[in-house]
């Protein structure tokens, strides 16, 4: 029954972050993610130090908060003072995990607060903090966050999903149309801060961006149709945290390490079948001009 | 202890530990700054990320190989993974339709992922010596020893020697790739000892700082540098002298007070530097930019109000109750006040009881602003052939920049016309 939690955990993690994923890396802003991931710290940490405990919703609220900050920052030293846009992200983001990491340790007497777990979450232990509703055990409780924020995703990217797609590949279009390209870009922020910061107890930051770049990325190596490109990594994301899950246990390792493995190794082979394919399909036009 | 005496004892080195601490951060955060000048300017501050998150798995193989902690083995380690990582970043971007924010975000979860699952393996495995290896993530300066002080100024040594030597060619493959290559620089060459160097500086400092805020001392640094100049040695060097000063004071900071982490300190004294940067540099600092829109704005306010002050008939003196002329603008009051009291400070005009009057240099002002306005709207009408009630909007905003220069190339063009389209007088 653990193994099927932590499971059931990660594909739902993995399901959310694919769909995310998809759109993020159409609009050449994976890092961004990245970016949220880490700069989410400190609002977890000044949350759980007001609230004294590991409660879902002040936490969220603490690390919607940063995630605004650090989106804030980045445009800020982008737009206003003109910065290019990788150093703004790179900037903006370690500012705030530094701070995260320099409040985790002025509050370590106070907070019980693992500064290993921020990064690589407590998957393991997600089973063991368990949700009774009416005196049953309902199964555990991020199992239920997350299948909610999976449900509010998927429902919004469904409700905006052909507007989100024409300010993602023609914004310039969708701008001559009347619809509004920043507002969309926000929405999508929320969402994916959204994700990130309630995928972030259970898998950790590095996972989530590895789910949020990773599956979609090896999905648009194989596919042109945007639909398929979400399905397929949607695939890829359940399918290497039940592999993950399996290899993990066999090396005694790291759970969301493993996935993150596995997730490599799902773009590599099909990065390197992609090559195999361009080049006997270049052979066989060069064939077929020597047979002509 | 009092916060003084204890920063008196940390820059007295009054513990052996303090200077092992002070010159480690010193030498580290000089050496990143300078590295991390070329890879701004390369517009890849992100590789940094890449190469920061992707020598974890370096360093546990090579304590699995060497089973100790030995330093050299461990950056040896962390050197490998972290250029095969950019190796790899830079060849899915060329080989596939994967983009470079995909390929980093990609291969740094991915490694570092590897890496935690090394590293969690090794500690199930029950190894007793692995404790310890868990501060590469988090980076703890205070446990850095004398050895590796030495080996960080013989690698910084070489690394700046390499930039001394390759100094053209590095800026010039910072600027202008594609140039660089026609005019035959060895462009690979450049890039291999470039990507070298940042590996290497990566791979030293992560015990240091931790892997996340390695990446920080790359970028900011550099980014700080360039709100002030644009010129590259320069801004090497005020990077360079930034982030050791940054490097110190964090490296005081977490001394002072015990149990703080050294790393975060440092970034966050040398973001808080960046910030600072941001607002007050000279080069799209924000300051700068407030003043100029502010010069901008009055220099606008007064060109349009003694553009009110042009008297068509006469091209000469004009005299007006405030009320008249409060009827012609369409400013508010307390901005048409406040172009009058710019126009008289600079003795534009006159105030006497009430009325105002135009100076000779006055005078003088209003012709030349009306003129450039209407040889603006004569020469859109000719040459874009627009109607003539479409061109005084156009023309209201262009005459508060052009430029004597501007001016004689229209004149000439328009060869010294006489009449705007609306066949009112072009003054001279």
């Amino acid at each position: 029954m653990i193994d099927f939690w932590i499971i059931l955990t990660a594909s739902l993690v993995a399901t959310t972050t694919a769909i995310l994923g998809c759109f993020l890396i159409m609009r050449k802003m994976a890092m961004i993610g990245d970016a949220i991931s880490h700069a989410v710290l400190p609002g977890i940490v000044i949350a759980y130090y007001l609230t004294n405990s590991r409660a879902s919703f002040p936490i969220l609220l603490g690390a919607a908060a940063s995630g605004m900050v650090v989106t804030y920052l980045i445009q800020f030293f982008n737009q206003r003072v003109k910065l290019q846009q990788d150093a703004s992200i790179g900037i903006s983001y370690t500012f705030l995990f530094a701070i995260g990491i320099i409040l985790i340790s002025i509050f370590s007497n106070d907070v019980d607060l693992d500064q290993d777990c921020v990064l690589y979450g407590e998957i393991a232990y997600v089973p063991l903090d368990t949700l009774t509703l009416g005196g049953f055990n309902v199964g555990p409780r991020q199992v239920w966050i997350l299948g909610t924020t999976l449900l509010i995703i998927a429902g919004s990217v469904f409700i905006g999903y052909r507007k989100l797609v024409l300010t993602t590949f023609d914004p310039a279009f969708a701008a001559a149309m009347g619809v509004s390209v920043v507002l969309w870009q926000y929405y999508l922020m929320a969402g994916v801060s959204l994700a990130t910061v309630v995928s972030f107890e259970s898998v950790g930051a590095v996972l989530v961006i590895a789910f949020l770049s990773g599956p979609a990325a090896t999905a648009f190596l194989l596919t042109k149709d945007f639909k398929k490109m979400i399905y397929l990594a949607i695939g890829f994301g359940i399918s290497a945290s039940i592999i993950g899950y399996y290899m993990a246990d066999w090396l005694a390792g790291s759970i969301a390490g493993a996935i993150a493995t596995i997730i490599g190794v799902q773009f590599a082979l099909a990065f390197i079948y992609i090559q195999f394919l361009r080049k006997s399909r270049i052979s066989e036009t060069l064939e077929n001009k020597v047979l002509t | 202890m009092n916060f003084f005496t204890e920063i008196a004892s940390f820059f007295t080195f009054s513990e052996p530990n303090v200077k092992v601490v002070f010159w480690g951060s010193l030498i580290l955060c000089s050496i990143s700054g300078l590295v991390g000048t070329f890879t701004l300017l390369r517009k890849r501050s992100l590789i940094g990320d890449v190469i920061s998150h992707s020598v974890l798995p370096g360093i546990a193989l090579a304590f699995i190989i060497g089973q100790q902690k030995n330093p050299l083995y461990l950056i040896i380690g962390a050197t490998v993974t972290g250029w095969i990582s950019t190796y790899l970043v830079d060849y899915i971007t060329k080989h596939s339709k994967i983009k470079n924010d995909t390929a980093i975000a990609l291969i740094l979860s991915v490694f570092f992922g590897v890496g935690v699952l090394l590293l969690t393996h090794i500690q199930h495995s029950g190894n007793a010596s692995q404790s310890g290896l868990d501060q590469f993530i988090f980076g703890r300066a205070s446990a850095m020893n004398m050895s590796d002080v030495w080996l960080f100024i013989i690698v910084g040594s070489i690394i700046t020697l390499l930039v001394v030597v390759f100094f053209r060619g590095l800026s010039l493959l910072s600027f202008d790739e594609s140039y660089s290559q026609s005019i035959g620089f060895p462009n690979e060459l450049l890039k291999l000892v470039l990507s070298i160097t940042t590996v290497v500086t990566v791979a030293m400092g992560v015990q240091a700082v931790g892997v996340v805020l390695m990446s920080a001392l790359l970028i900011t640094p550099a980014a700080c540098a360039k709100f002030w100049t644009n010129k590259i040695i320069p801004m090497a060097i005020l990077a360079v002298v930034l982030s050791g000063v940054s490097g110190v004071l964090g490296s005081a900071i977490s001394y002072t007070y015990n149990g703080m982490p050294t790393g975060p300190w440092i970034v966050v004294v040398i973001s808080l530097f960046a910030f600072i940067s941001a607002f007050i540099g000279s080069k799209h600092g924000l300051l700068k930019k407030y003043i100029q829109r502010a010069k901008n704005n009055t220099k606008i306010l007064r060109e349009n109000t003694i553009k009110l002050f042009f008297n068509p008939d006469t091209l000469g003196e004009t005299t007006f109750q405030f009320e008249d002329i409060f009827e012609k603008s369409n400013m508010q009051r307390g901005t048409l006040k406040k172009g009058l009291k710019l126009l008289k400070s600079d003795d534009l005009i006159t105030l006497d009881n009430g009325t105002y009057t135009t100076t000779e240099e006055g005078i003088n002002e209003a012709k030349a602003i009306v003129r450039k306005h209407r040889l603006w709207e004569l020469y859109i009408s000719r040459f874009m052939h627009l109607q003539p009630d479409h061109v005084h909007d156009d023309a209201e905003g262009i005459e508060h920049v052009i430029t004597p220069e501007i001016e004689k190339e229209l004149e000439k063009e328009l060869d010294f016309p006489t009449k705007d389209p609306h066949d009112s007088d072009i003054p001279y």
